[in-house]
């Protein structure tokens, strides 16, 4: 081997943990370093788009891209990036699935923004708001602007591999580096193109120690409102569990600790909509045959998107609310 | 398949005549989907007349074998109804049924909508969903199941007797499950039934005894269904057994604990509470099985905690105060319905008077009083218990045909109403008076009793009585109850003094049908009548397979039509148990092992007690013979480790983007 293979890895709209969670392997970043030449990761060394912008076409083997599409910085760089790059994966939750900040597509983005600068949160008397271009005596200088839809990678640009968490486990990112690295030395062959790596096949359940029944809801709890059993399924004691519904391969970290799952490994395999199919699983186990029973024991889940879209709202059937769909479809005229 | 670009699928839109054609355009529907889903595989798009007949379906086999068709999409009625056709067709041509989609443009489109441009618009749309989903549609094989040969009749009404009998003495074994203590329903009840004038009694209760005494039949009176499980040929069936407070095996039937019994209690329910019967009591002498039941909640013993005269004179000492309720599970393959009616309550229509004036009578009390073994020992006298009335108005549609209480039509009131005048005619000599909306006397020599009551001189007043009063405005009303009401054929206001008033009142759904109705897994109509699959060419079976209706339950109908469908159900009845086998519908669920995680939420959900979890591996399995396709457990399953045949994702997904028309082409569809 003459020269190196070529990593890159970037941050899209994301919050850093993917970026720490590369670093927690320890001393297996140094085989990421032995075996690669990092050539473009903002946050662990300097790097000018237009470095990356003059590299030859394909000549990144590996691209670990962290963070959802939310403004036109993103989706250029994302562009570019699949441009630039043989394997480009989506790392972690905010690239697979649009993750917390995809829950913005709740919103239009005038109603994103003015929630950020001008609500009661925020004290801004003089109405001051952000501009996207802003003549200085150098010339006109931008800040990215806002697109009316937080995308995940797949909606934007062709994706190789997905690899979900938020963020994606150490364990599970050394194992995905080790697994590059032999097939480097050709000790190993790649997956197929649009494969979960880095995770589980079936559930949390699959790796949760915890005992289950037959199931039956009665009443929703909240975590802080309850010491739950240690060793009961914590569906069955009435917290709610997102794990029947998640992606396997944490090694069912939160239920084991005590609280319960929020499903940042994303859908199961073959699960089309990741909200919708624990709405209807926790109906379904609803005890109760009253109307006004069954409000209430419904009533006792207090945030529903934020129980059953945490992390999947971009990457769900619907995507988005009506609002921001509706600022979407001007976009894409604008464009066009 | 549908990877490689393979599919060749036929397009077939029916006119069903004018009910499709009528408001859809069904010629440029059929062009349509020939040019712009031809990118989707769509081979051949035609219209004809009527798919459904031999020759609609022909023209399918023929292009399965010229063309090579592999999928076929029918676009015409609702799947009820020709989905079998259909595949039956596409299998005679050696095309695996289930890759046969019908599209409902009838139900769901010509019959809805009366906007032509967007009715064939949402028609093409449809079809588009069809064809997508068609293309998921994968070959299935049906499941053979045997059929168990015993049959479940709950109601021992007429209807139910019937029924029961026939299949008893085909040689099958029936349950019958009652809840009165003795079998024989309103029939029971009656005197004299139209139009011949029999005693209901002499041709009823010689059906009962053999009921009662059939080697093939377990008669349960005093007793419910409580929960049906299963699918045709394999329900299991709970029912709960009332505590008669009786052993059965000991009791003779002999009666003294009646007679010793000293607590008198209304009969509200055989007697119409006109008489008494005891607290220990059989309902009438000649009730089917002959065995009393306690009336607890008006048993001195139970009251006061002394008496138990009952125990003290029963020779057999069958008298059993701590008997408890028992619960019986039983199987069966097939379950007929004859729960029958409830009589309207007549209260309800205050301006009659019924319960506050003592002289207006419904029909089922008058049935009490005409009847030789009734409290009056069949004498027809006024509230009083003495007076004969010299005058009756008998006052038809009372509940029903009104829009303030039932719309329809109760069927046997008129004929009730010409039987009872003819009764009080015949056993007072009183004036009788028929007040009636329209005269209905269909069937067989119904109307020649109409023309008899005429001739024996019953006065007819054509229209609808307005009130019953006893406020008297003349002389010659005072004491009298009088019916004001317009005389339509007159076109004048009358207002007729009588002593006696007859509310000839209509039948009603049963309080608990819907209940029952869902028990048993079938649907009431608005009305609270049992449906049935098809209101005129079958109207004894249902939709869920197994079951079928007979009787009142199913709507009002006279004592012939009820025995004829209690016949009709049990000649289907005994047509399943003589197939031995049935073929399931492969539509049914199946746990992709290695994506269940044993999360157990689907475990509790299966109405058919399909599914059994295997605590060893963590995984939940599904009984293929038990499941029946309803899709419960695979809208549950939080991992999508469940799916349905015939339903799954890729065959909804496909079919919603279809129906969004995502795969027309576009080019063309501007057109």
């Amino acid at each position: 081997m003459t020269e190196k293979p070529k990593f890159a890895m970037y941050w899209a709209a994301s919050c850093g943990g993917c970026e720490i969670a590369v670093l927690n392997i320890h001393e297996k970043i140094l085989d990421v370093d032995a075996n690669f030449d990092v050539v473009f990761w903002p946050v662990a060394m300097d790097a000018k788009y237009k470095d990356v912008e003059a590299m030859e076409d394909g000549s990144i083997l590996l691209t670990l891209f962290n963070g959802g599409i939310r403004n036109d910085e993103n989706e250029h760089i994302a562009k570019l990036l699949r441009k630039k790059s043989k394997i480009l994966v989506a790392f972690g939750s905010c690239a697979n699935e649009g993750c917390i900040p995809g829950l913005a597509n709740l919103s239009d983005s005038r109603e994103i923004v003015h929630t950020a600068f001008n609500t009661i949160s925020t004290d801004n008397p003089h109405e001051i708001y952000p501009m996207t271009s802003y003549d200085v005596p150098e010339g006109e200088i931008h800040i990215p602007k806002i697109l009316p839809v937080l995308k995940t990678l797949d909606q934007v640009v062709d994706v190789d591999y997905y690899m979900p968490g938020c963020p994606p486990e150490s364990h599970q990112i050394a194992a995905v580096i080790d697994l590059v690295v032999d097939v480097l030395h050709g000790k190993a062959e790649l997956p197929p193109k649009g494969t979960v790596i880095g995770a589980g096949n079936s559930t949390v359940c699959d790796e949760c120690k915890r005992t289950r029944n037959v199931k039956t809801i009665k009443s929703f709890q909240r975590i802080w409102g309850v010491a739950p059993d240690p060793s009961l399924c914590l569906l069955e004691q009435g917290i709610p569990c997102n794990g029947p519904a998640t992606r396997s391969g944490c090694n069912a970290r939160c239920p084991t600790a005590g609280a319960q799952c929020i499903g940042c490994y994303g859908p199961a395999e073959g699960v089309a909509d990741y909200g919708a199919r624990l709405i209807s699983a926790f109906a379904s186990v609803i005890d109760a045959k009253d109307p006004q029973e069954i409000d209430r024991i419904l009533d006792g889940l207090v945030d529903p998107t934020g129980q059953f879209y945490r992390f999947n709202l971009a990457g769900s059937l619907l995507k988005a609310a009506v609002p921001a769909w509706k600022a979407e479809s001007t976009h894409e005229k604008e464009k066009a | 398949m549908t990877e490689n670009n393979q599919e060749k699928i036929g397009v077939y839109v029916c006119h069903c005549g004018t009910n499709i054609a009528g408001v859809v355009n069904v010629q440029e529907v059929a062009e349509w989907a020939a040019s712009k889903l031809k990118h989707r595989g769509v081979v051949i798009a035609r219209e004809y007349k009527f798919m459904c007949s031999s020759l609609g379906q022909e023209l399918i086999e023929k292009d399965i074998k010229e063309l090579g068709l592999n999928r076929v999409v029918v676009a015409a009625c609702s799947p009820h109804l020709h989905e079998k056709t259909f595949r039956t067709a596409c299998a005679n041509a050696g095309l695996n049924p289930f890759l046969c989609e019908m599209v409902s443009i009838r139900e769901q489109v010509s019959w809805v909508h009366t906007d032509k441009v967007a009715a064939t618009a949402k028609a093409k749309a449809m079809i588009a969903g069809g064809v997508e989903r068609v293309r998921y549609n994968s070959p299935l094989e049906p499941l053979m199941v045997p059929i168990n040969p015993a049959t479940l009749v709950v109601g021992g009404g007429i209807a139910g007797i019937q029924s029961a009998l026939e299949i008893a003495d085909a040689g099958h074994h029936v349950y019958m499950v009652e809840r009165e203590p003795s079998i024989g329903g309103h029939m029971a009840q009656f005197d004299k039934t139209f139009p011949t004038l029999d005693c209901a009694a002499c041709i009823l209760t010689p059906k009962m005894v053999s009921v009662g005494s059939h080697p093939n039949i377990t008669l349960l009176t005093w007793s419910e269904v409580e929960k049906v499980e299963g699918y045709v040929g394999n329900f299991t069936v709970t029912v709960r057994k009332k505590a008669r407070k009786i052993n059965e095996e000991l009791c003779t039937g002999c009666g003294i604990c009646q007679e010793k019994c000293p607590k008198k209690v209304i009969d509200n329910v055989y007697e119409a509470g006109l008489g008494y019967r005891k607290a220990i009591y059989t309902p009438f002498p000649q009730a089917v099985p002959n065995r009393p039941v306690m009336d607890v909640e008006n048993c001195t013993y139970y009251e006061k905690g002394t008496c138990k005269a009952c125990e003290k004179f029963c020779p057999t000492n069958a008298i059993d105060f701590d008997q408890q309720d028992e619960i019986l599970n039983f199987e069966v393959g097939n379950i007929v319905l004859a729960t029958g009616y409830d009589l309207f309550d007549a209260r309800r229509v205050t301006n009659y008077g019924y319960g506050r004036l003592p002289n207006v009578f419904t029909s089922l009390e008058v049935e009490r009083l005409t009847n030789a073994a009734g409290p009056t020992t069949g004498n027809i006298v006024l509230r009083d218990g003495k007076t004969v009335p010299k005058a009756v108005g008998i006052i038809h549609c009372v509940g029903s045909r009104d829009r303030n209480f039932n719309n329809y039509c109760s069927v046997i009131c008129c004929m009730q109403s010409l039987k009872f005048a003819h009764l009080v005619h015949e056993r007072t000599g009183a004036t009788v008076y028929n007040f009636y909306i329209d005269m209905r006397t269909a069937f067989k020599d119904y109307d020649e009793f109409y023309q008899r009551v005429l001739e024996e001189g019953t006065l007819f007043v054509r229209g609808k009585v307005a009130e019953v009063s006893d406020v008297p405005r003349t002389e010659r009303e005072k004491g009298k109850l009088i019916i004001q009401v317009e005389d339509t054929l007159v076109g004048k206001q009358r207002r007729i003094p009588v002593d006696m008033v007859i509310l000839s009142t209509g039948l009603e759904p049963r309080k608990d049908a819907k209940e029952v109705a869902k028990l048993f897994g079938i649907s009431c109509s608005v009305n609270g009548w049992f449906i049935e699959k098809h209101p005129k060419l079958d109207p004894i079976a249902t939709m869920t397979e197994g079951i079928y209706i007979a009787g009142c339950a199913q709507g009002p109908k006279d004592i012939p039509n009820s025995v004829a469908q209690g016949a009709a159900a049990s000649a289907r009845v005994l047509g399943k148990i003589e197939q031995k086998q049935i073929a399931l519908e492969p539509i049914r669920a199946s746990v992709i092992e290695e994506k269940c995680s044993g999360c157990r939420i689907c475990n509790g959900l299966c109405p058919f007690n399909a599914i059994t979890f295997h605590e060893d591996r963590m995984v939940t399995e599904i009984n293929p013979a038990l499941c029946q396709g309803c899709g419960t457990c695979v809208a549950a399953c939080p991992a999508g480790a469940i799916t349905g045949t015939g339903f799954s994702n890729d065959q909804i997904m496909a079919q919603i983007e279809g129906l969004l028309m995502l795969n027309v082409d576009q080019e063309l569809a501007v057109a």
